[in-house]
């Protein structure tokens, strides 16, 4: 086991920066979901942990010791690819036993440890097999299995399921956490998945242009995203966004189309005039009689989820969206009042799109 | 795809048998001229069904062009091209493509432009560098004043010599300078994805070590590949040999072949032993061929993907 | 582009410096040669040499034999080229076609790539020969029908067919290998336009087979002048009367046979720049060779 320190850490490619002086503990044993849209700089900031990519500026400590210089196989890493990287030559066994065949380890005792760990994930009956004859499923579990059998300090998941069917995806997420909460390694996980990130992670890293945004657990960065950008990639459906200000007289925000939202009388105090874009959650809101709710929308098309249904409404060609149980079907272009109530309104600054929270000041994420 | 076209059906198989036909029919009168006896081969008109002289024609060129040792050179000058084009095309394809240093590029195009130029174009300095392999660096030595130097110093004279005229080795060597099979490798190289790579170093396995672990196992088929089409090259070499190897103990098959009939301006009027010629013809040709026939597969991978 | 290197560059250049050794030695130093003798004029091996500038090439191109041994090598080419590519093409679309017995036809018109220049050579030269085998009938009934011996026009053509049929199976096996390419969803489409077969080769197959059709050119070019002399060492020996004397045999017997290595390596210099023009033209169309999408 091992923490993980990354220090002001910076990569350029050339004249172009990727990683903007990152910052970020990983306790050990913990498992960290690095979640954002791809060329965010998840995957480098992985690869550098990895030590397959330089590290330009900065520093990245394993278990306190500086890694900068060292080769990957000196890291104490292990890792699982994206497209899992199985060499395509060699049987199931002889995969997951190559980094012990590289160590020098004796072949009787080898085949001991492949059979034991294979039989841990379910591969015993594959392992004279090529990975060539195995499903999606099959060939990410040997992926698994070659990273776990070198009883690594810390694990590196490249986005692992991404190449899976939805169905799978669901399973073998599950399975990954099952073998972490056995192995309790320090574990780091890819992903621009954010369901992967909020059923995998004890606290997740949200990564926007090559900084972070936010660092939280799940709970953490649901309830209180910290940037606009946060708010809005995290949740489905997506937190609906409107555009309005602070005013102290009202103590509301004025929308742009007139209507007002309350808000802590303090906040509006202290920030008056300030432009603002607000975020509501579709699941926070309710439908209700046009004109009696917060605000009025039309209509546009109505989606079945099962459980609940999601109506499509817009505010002045603003799309907005209310997700609930109670199902209305309506025509297109009807009038409908939303019900927005004050705790389920996110502020954030319309220039900086950081959250700005009752005591009226603006954070960035929260820094381990 | 499910069309009914009975006419063009039948003139595709035509076609198709005309030019099979036109391809074979030289060889089959080779057969027959080796399987007659002289007269049989020189009687008008022609007879066109093979006879029974055969295995007598076979014996008789294989002992008037002592092929046993031509072949077994040739089989030596063919295998040796095509392992030395092998590790030498693998070893500099690994290098250019693995590694990311700055003479990457220029090493290259300094193989990349030998694909320009055959060796008969070069034929004539080639045979000089042959006759002393260590003429370049003679040279370069000369040039430079170390020669004198040492000779002023030590009273050494410097005379770098070894030459390779009725050789093996200087055989093979010109034939494996040029960079046929490092583009089949470094093409074959480019397509293995960059996270194998990196599960290798992850792995803890160095360069050497992924080179003999994972590529050399990854392109077997590669080399089958190229092996078909060297075993060819090299088995059908002929401008070289015959100008470099004087010892019959080093000649090869196809050079003796032709020696097999005489020079058409100087034949004295003999007729030549067409009967023995086109027997030792046959069974010169036969096992490029029937490489080519076995490893067709292979071959026609390695053919399109070396561009020559 | 590849992002994941090794780094110990020591090993780099220990698993290139084999090529880099032989090709030094065997290709740059020789044609490095070819340049210095070709400006020179030098004694084989020892004695002096004497800077001479372009004199070789001056007397060289006031040289009538030079220049027919360039036109009967122009000639060679172009028609070796047209033998073999015409063929080969029609061959390979109908092959195409992969009517049963698809794969005997391909193996059939594979093989002849294998054979030795001078094993194809001793063949013609036997099949064409006017005093025995097939073609001594030929002028049994006419006399001095056909004399490849005694004349330079018949000898010609004798090696022209024998250098065609030597190249027909490359040929043959790129543009099988080029119509295989061409997704098959671009035919059934040109099938469902209502196209017949002999229309959709007209229309859809020749015209995306045109890169592989200007690559086979140029090498097939390039090939004629460059790998002919095992054909005509067999055949003809450059006669009669030096009817055959293509290029490279050329070279061969002016520095060979007459000793004359200024003059063979100014016209190896020539060749060489032949050669490369054609490989530069090559390199333009290569680029286009496999586009689908």
């Amino acid at each position: 086991m091992a923490d993980i320190s990354i220090r002001e850490v910076r990569k350029s490619y050339g004249n172009d920066e990727v990683v903007h002086g990152v910052n970020l503990e990983i306790e050990s044993g913990e498992f960290v979901v690095i979640l954002g849209p791809s060329g965010c700089g998840k995957s480098t900031l992985l690869r550098m942990i990895a030590g397959l990519e330089d590290i330009s500026s900065g520093e990245i400590a394993i278990a306190d010791k500086v890694v900068n210089a060292l080769e990957p196989r000196e890291r104490g890493c292990a890792m699982v690819f994206q497209n899992y990287a199985l060499y395509p030559h060699m049987s199931v066994a002889d995969n997951i036993g190559y980094a012990l065949k590289v160590a020098g380890m004796p072949k009787a005792e080898r085949a001991e440890k492949v059979r034991q760990v294979a039989s841990s994930v379910g591969l015993e009956e594959f392992l004279d097999r090529r990975p060539g004859a195995l499903s999606g499923g099959q060939r990410q579990r040997v992926a698994m299995a070659r990273a776990i059998i070198r009883e690594p300090q810390v694990f590196l998941f490249d986005e692992p399921l991404s190449n899976l069917d939805a169905k799978l995806r669901v399973q073998m997420r599950h399975e990954i956490r099952r073998i972490h909460n056995r192995v309790r390694a320090t574990s780091v996980f890819v992903t621009h998945d954010q369901h992967e990130g909020m059923t995998l992670a004890d606290r997740m890293v949200i990564m926007n242009k090559g900084t972070i945004d936010q660092v939280g657990t799940p709970e953490q960065v649901y309830n209180a995203p910290a940037t606009a950008y946060v708010a809005g990639f995290i949740g489905s459906p997506a937190m609906n966004f409107l555009g309005g200000q602070l005013s102290a007289r009202h103590g509301a925000v004025m929308l742009e189309n007139g209507a007002m939202l309350p808000v802590d009388a303090r906040l509006a105090q202290a920030m008056d005039g300030q432009l603002v874009q607000i975020g509501v959650r579709p699941e926070a809101l309710t439908l209700c009689q046009p004109g009696t709710g917060s605000l009025t929308a039309t209509f546009e098309f109505y989606e079945e989820l099962g459980s609940e249904g999601l109506h499509h409404l817009k505010i002045e060609d603003v799309p907005f969206s209310v997700l609930s149980e109670t199902k209305m079907r309506l025509e297109e272009g009807t009038e409908i009042g939303v019900i927005i109530p004050q705790e389920a309104l996110h502020i954030f600054g319309a220039e900086t799109g950081r959250r700005i929270d009752t005591a009226g000041t603006a954070r960035i994420g929260v820094m381990a | 795809m499910i069309e009914r076209t009975p006419w063009l059906n039948f003139a595709t198989h035509a076609i198709l048998f005309t030019g099979l036909f036109i391809l074979v029919v030289p060889i089959y009168l080779v057969i027959v001229a080796a399987s007659q006896t002289l007269p049989d081969v020189m009687a008008i008109p022609a007879k066109l069904l093979p006879g029974d002289q055969l295995v007598v024609n076979i014996r008789a060129a294989w002992e008037e062009a002592e092929f046993g040792t031509k072949f077994t050179n040739t089989l030596i000058l063919a295998t040796g091209v095509v392992v030395g084009k092998i590790a030498i095309a693998a070893l500099t394809a690994f290098g250019i493509v693995f590694f990311n240093h700055r003479l990457r590029m220029p090493i290259f195009w300094m193989v990349f432009i030998t694909l320009m130029l055959p060796l008969e174009v070069r034929i004539v300095p080639t045979y000089a560098v042959a006759a002393n392999v260590l003429s370049p660096f003679q040279t370069i030595l000369d040039a430079a004043g170390i020669t004198w130097l040492i000779d002023a110093l030590t009273g050494i004279e410097v005379a770098l010599e070894w030459n390779l005229l009725n050789s093996y080795t200087g055989l093979i060597m010109p034939l494996v300078a040029t960079a046929t099979g490092t583009f089949l490798y470094r093409q074959f190289f480019l397509t293995i994805p960059d996270e194998l790579v990196e599960a290798a170093k992850m792995d803890g396995a160095g360069p050497l070590r992924f080179l003999w672990d994972i590529l050399i196992p990854l392109s077997r088929t590669n080399m089958a590949a190229l092996a078909t089409i060297m075993f060819v090259v090299g088995w059908n070499q002929y401008l070289w040999p015959l100008l470099i190897i004087t010892d019959p103990n080093y000649g090869v098959a196809a050079v003796e072949l032709s020696r097999l009939v005489p020079n058409m301006n100087t034949t004295g009027g003999d007729i030549p032993n067409w009967h023995w010629a086109m027997a030792g013809t046959l069974i010169v040709m036969l096992p490029p061929v029937a490489v080519v026939i076995f490893m067709q597969r292979w071959f026609v991978r390695g053919l399109i993907n070396t561009d020559k | 582009m590849r992002r994941a290197y090794f780094k110990n560059n020591w090993i780099a250049a220990l698993v290139v410096a084999p090529q880099l050794l032989i090709i030094f030695i065997f290709f740059y130093w020789p044609s490095s040669q070819a340049l210095y003798w070709a400006f020179t004029l030098e004694q084989p091996w020892g004695g002096g040499n004497e800077w001479v500038g372009l004199e070789n090439f001056i007397f060289l191109l006031s040289d009538d034999r030079y220049w027919h041994s360039v036109r009967i090598s122009v000639i060679y080419a172009l028609a070796t080229t047209a033998l073999a590519m015409g063929m080969a093409l029609i061959l390979a679309l109908f092959a195409d076609r992969q009517l049963r017995g698809y794969k005997s036809f391909r193996i059939g018109l594979i093989w002849p790539y294998a054979v030795a220049a001078p094993a194809i050579g001793l063949a013609f030269r036997f099949i064409f020969n006017p005093s025995a085998g097939v073609a001594s009938y030929l002028n049994y009934a006419f006399p001095d029908l056909w004399n490849p011996v005694m004349n330079g026009s018949h000898a010609m053509t004798m090696v022209i067919i024998a250098g065609a049929w030597k190249q027909v199976s490359y040929s043959f096996i790129f543009f099988l290998a080029g119509l295989q390419a061409i997704p098959r969803s671009l035919t059934e489409a040109a099938a469902m336009d209502g196209a017949r077969p002999l229309r959709r080769m007209l229309d859809v197959q020749l015209p995306l087979l045109t890169p592989t059709f200007f690559f086979l050119l140029v090498i097939n070019i390039t090939d004629s002048f460059t790998d002919s002399f095992g054909i005509v060492d067999t055949m003809t020996s450059g006669g009669p009367a030096r009817a055959t004397n293509l290029m490279v045999y050329k070279i061969y017997e002016d520095g060979f046979r007459g000793l004359d290595y200024s003059g063979a390596a100014a016209q190896s210099i020539i060749l060489m720049v032949l050669v490369i023009a054609l490989t530069f033209i090559q390199f333009r169309y290569i680029e286009r060779r496999v586009h689908y999408t």
